[in-house]
């Protein structure tokens, strides 16, 4: 294991492979002890009449929990909305597959809960690397979301008196969770749709399913709207409006195997990007510990098993290498490493998901995991509910887990409540995003950012069931205040869409569409994008290193060439054309991977979810280094083949201290 | 495993469609039911033949998206999805025919691939509760039996992916409409909404062309959430009461 390397300022593993750019500052947040910033930014706002907002056209991209709750809220406040998805239907979005819960600071556990430590556990959950301006005003909306969910019928889990459950959840030792059974996205969303649909009805929102935006129109210095593709007809269509708001979702996949629905992609913000929006700390990806293990190459995607999980399931390997491939029931106890339990005996089994993440592939490194080899390896650990069960019996097990269990039965074939669980580690979120200001708006006027799309509130790792409380928080209760101080100055000059800024947006689609199907080579779109997955997995992953990483981007500046000169796409740009929809999002992964290297590479230091083994304590904790990286790194597109332009973020605490995260 | 597909192929919404023979080999148990159509789409890419299209999303049984006529069942011969669907439940050298959901209202887009958004304009005319956002009470102000918000949850776990319907010898989405029916009926929240929710989601049913219920049943049997039959008891008794206020 190497050892902490003091770092000096002329040591820069990234150097040469960016350009240093100016400082970036968020103008937003009122100068205000930091509990008043958001009353005085709500006053301060400007207002629109309600008879100016018809007026107001707003596109928003994405129907997730994050888009939905902002095109029902915005569609209710009597502006023009406009709302895209590229599924079927606005409620199959991402966010459905959020099983664990949503925390909020009800303190209705008289446990000592808080919105001022809500916000402290996400700094601090977040390694001390996101803006606590933003993370203060989430935990302080937070409890008007679980009024909101409850007032649309969204059913939570109850107690017997009638009044909300709550659990604690992974890093926290307080219960502020907030649980439908494990489905509480699904719950979540489909209260959010319900909400939209009314407005649909009502004629306020306006709804294109299977459309999918491919470029961001920039006029004059302001996002004014989109080019989507309609993707049954392959239309290419011009949606133009007084401000866009990119809810698109989290870019995990640009690892291929990830716990994200298959269609989840960067394409949205990537465009952005290139149109000027920057990107914001690219490299912080979430890589989630209880996911259902690989089981060969045909596998499309990783199945999450909700961290509450670990609540009640004991997580342990073998400690003997020659125990691995036993039926684990024949193995007795003293010869168990619950290796959680042993290392961090204050949290235990709920460690951090990046510290739960690295334990168990080091285990695996070393020999001691379990389930079938896949390429030589035996990459699993166990999650055994065997004292649960004993302990709360087995009803009371099914009762909180039981959606659970039934998906890893039918997905394995072996039965839980008997057999203890494999799990290992897969990505799970990102973030990363883009860059926006306390008024969620990105460097490119015009254009806002919501939910897992924008970097704002997780610093460097994001605590579980906070997600679904970001994405809820923007739309219903953030974005529909700050969004009016932009709208305020409109209706903006209409454009014609013989607008230069429309005319090349439009080329640059038809242009890459035109592309794709006339290459005719030899390999499928799927076979580049596993190819990717596998370099961002190796060396952009749980851990990182300065050779790793250079020999990462080399290898997607070669695989990228050879995608752009030998990809096969069948079919026309005419009709539903899937292996199409996925060569231009693939397209943009190579981008964006070798970007989130290049970030990693910058930030030598471990903090949250980015490890880079250069940077650790002699016990091989993440070490991290405030006096150097107490920054948002922000990057700026600077063209095809330029290095890209790094913006510094310095990050200042002044309602929290700094400290190095210890979880033992 | 080796397998023979049969398999739907319709290049659109109008033009018509036919059923083509596939062979696809090494099939492995431990793929799932799109994972294999996946590993038939490279091998189809290889040789020059443009991949079947089939909607799919989160492949973990929860977002809808998924959902074939596999050997006549939807979604294949378990109670789950199709995404979900692995192929352990499947023989060697066993033929497996491969179909859209068929029925008037929902129809093809493209090989398996149907339009469900009829299911959409369902729940705009009523299947919500009408409150703005910010104007919320307390959460605790009303508490619900625990009974009634566990039923309630039971039944809003309607993931909307249409299997009743295909199932359905009449064609009728009466399941996935008594199941958002009841979910908002056992509430307290949706009791000011209830009759004419019930009244006009009901019409835009029968407007989509979805057939009525003859109580067969076909449909809570495919339902891959196990939406259970009673929801339509409850859909007919909100129906009566709304007619008996008047509406
Ligand atoms: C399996 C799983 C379990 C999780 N569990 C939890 C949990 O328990 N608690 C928690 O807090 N978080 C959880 N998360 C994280 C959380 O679910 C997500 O971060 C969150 O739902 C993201 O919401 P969103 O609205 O930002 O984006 P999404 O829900 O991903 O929505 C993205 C939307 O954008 C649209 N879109 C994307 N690109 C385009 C384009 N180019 N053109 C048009 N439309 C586009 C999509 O159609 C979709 O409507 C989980 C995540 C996963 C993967
Ligand atoms: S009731 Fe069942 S079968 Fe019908 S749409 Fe809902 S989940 Fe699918
Ligand atoms: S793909 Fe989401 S339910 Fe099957």
């Amino acid at each position: 294991m190497s050892h902490d390397t003091v770092m000096t300022a002329d040591h820069d593993d990234a150097a040469g492979y960016y350009t240093p750019g100016s400082p970036l500052v968020d103008t937003k947040a009122p100068d205000a002890p930091i509990a008043e910033r958001w009353e005085t930014r709500k006053f301060e706002a400007r207002l629109v009449n309600p008879a100016n907002r018809r007026k107001l056209n707003v596109i928003i991209v994405g129907t997730g929990l994050a888009g939905a709750s902002a095109a029902a809220t915005m569609g209710e406040a009597g502006y023009h909305v406009k709302t895209f998805c590229y599924q079927d239907s606005p409620r199959r979005a991402h966010s459905i597959a959020a099983q664990g819960g949503i925390n909020a600071a009800k303190n209705y556990k008289e446990d000592g809960d808080s919105v001022h430590r809500l916000f402290y556990d996400t700094v601090k959950g977040g390694d001390y690397r996101s803006r606590e301006s933003n993370v203060y005003r989430l935990a302080e909306v937070s409890t008007n979301i679980i009024d909101q969910c409850v007032a649309q019928g969204v059913p939570f889990a109850r107690e017997y008196g009638g009044l909300l459950d709550n659990r604690s959840f992974g890093g926290v030792q307080v219960s502020r969770t907030f649980y439908a059974r494990g489905q509480t996205g699904q719950q979540l969303l489909i209260g959010a749709y319900q909400a939209l649909e009314r407005q649909i009805a009502a004629g306020t929102v306006a709804m294109y399913s299977r459309h999918e935006m491919l470029e961001l129109v920039v006029a004059d210095g302001k996002a004014r709207g989109i080019i989507a593709r309609d993707m049954v007809t392959g239309e290419i269509q011009t949606h133009l409006a007084d401000v866009v708001v990119l809810a698109s979702g989290g870019y995990g996949n640009v690892f291929y195997l990830s716990t994200n629905a298959m269609g989840s992609n960067v394409t949205a913000a990537w465009r952005a990007h290139r149109k000027g929006a920057y990107m914001a700390n690219p490299c912080y990806t979430q890589i989630h510990p209880t996911c259902i293990p690989v089981t060969g190459t045909h596998q499309s995607k990783l199945t999450l098993m909700s961290e509450s999980l670990r609540n009640d399931g004991r997580i342990w390997v073998p400690k003997n290498q020659a125990d691995c491939d036993k039926d684990p029931r024949d193995i007795p106890e003293e010869d168990r490493d619950y290796y959680l339990e042993r290392i961090y005996p204050a949290f235990g089994n709920l460690v951090p998901r990046d510290i739960a993440s690295r334990a168990a592939k080091y285990q695996c490194d070393d020999g001691r995991g379990v389930g079938p080899e896949v390429d030589g390896v035996r990459r699993g650990v166990y999650l055994d509910f065997a004292d649960a069960i004993e302990r709360l019996g087995r009803d009371a097990v099914e009762n909180k887990y039981g959606n659970l269990f039934d998906m890893y039965a039918r997905i394995t074939g072996e039965d839980p409540y008997a057999v203890p669980m494999r799990i290992y580690p897969a990505v799970h979120y990102v973030m990363g995003g883009l860059w926006v200001d306390y008024d969620l708006q990105s460097t490119i006027p015009g254009l806002f950012v919501t939910g897992e799309a924008n970097f704002s509130d997780h610093g460097a790792n994001r605590l579980g069931a906070s997600a679904l409380m970001q994405g809820l928080a923007d739309g219903y209760f953030v974005l529909p205040h700050t969004i009016r101080d932009y709208l305020a100055d409109g209706p903006f000059e209409p454009i014609a869409e013989d607008h230069p800024a429309v005319v090349e947006a439009r080329a640059s689609v038809e242009g890459r569409i035109e592309h794709f199907l006339t290459v005719n080579g030899e390999r499928s779109v799927d076979s580049y994008h596993r190819e990717l997955g596998n370099i961002m997995w190796e060396y952009c992953g749980m851990e990182r290193t300065e050779d790793g990483l250079k020999k990462a981007i080399d290898l997607i500046r070669s695989l990228k060439d050879d995608f752009y000169r030998n990809v096969k796409v069948l079919g026309s740009a005419e009709t539903l054309n899937q292996s199409l929809e996925k060569a231009g999002r693939v397209a943009d992964f190579f981008e964006l991977g070798e970007l989130m290297c290049i970030d990693a590479l910058n930030r030598r230091e471990s903090c949250g979810g980015h490890f880079r083994g250069e940077s650790q304590t002699e016990d091989g904790e993440a070490l991290r280094h405030d006096d150097e990286f107490a920054y948002v790194s922000a990057w700026e597109w600077a063209g095809e083949d330029a290095a890209p332009v790094l913006h510094k973020e310095d990050l200042v605490y002044s309602a929290i201290e700094m400290k190095q995260r210890s979880y033992k | 495993m080796n397998l023979t597909l049969k398999i739907w192929r319709q290049p659109d919404a109008s033009s018509a469609g036919a059923m083509h023979t596939y062979q696809l080999a090494d099939v492995s148990e431990d793929m799932s039911f799109l994972e294999m159509l996946d590993v038939l789409n490279e091998q189809l890419n290889a040789e020059g033949e443009e991949p079947i299209a089939f909607d799919s999303d989160c492949r973990e049984g929860i977002c809808g998206a998924c959902g074939l006529m596999i050997n006549g069942d939807a979604h294949g011969p378990e109670v789950t999805t199709t995404c979900q669907l692995h192929m352990r439940s499947f023989k060697d050298g066993e033929t497996i025919t491969i179909e859209p959901w068929r029925s008037e209202g929902f129809p093809v887009v493209k090989d398996l691939i149907v339009d469900r958004s009829a299911f959409d304009r369902i729940i705009q005319q009523g299947g919500y509760v009408s409150v703005n956002t910010g104007s919320a009470p307390e959460a605790h102000s009303v508490p619900v039996p625990k009974e009634d918000a566990d039923r309630a949850f039971n039944v809003a776990t309607c993931i909307g992916c249409g299997a009743c319907v295909a199932a359905c010898p009449n064609g009728s989405a009466s399941l996935f409409m008594g199941a958002k029916i009841t979910h908002l009926g056992l509430l307290p929240q949706g009791q000011p909404e209830r009759d004419e929710r019930v009244v006009n989601m009901v019409a835009q049913h029968d407007f989509e062309g979805f057939g009525g219920c003859t109580n067969i049943g076909a449909c809570t049997a495919a339902c891959p959430k196990e939406i259970p039959l009673d929801v339509i008891s409850q859909l007919n008794k909100d129906l009566r009461t709304a007619i008996r206020h008047g509406h």
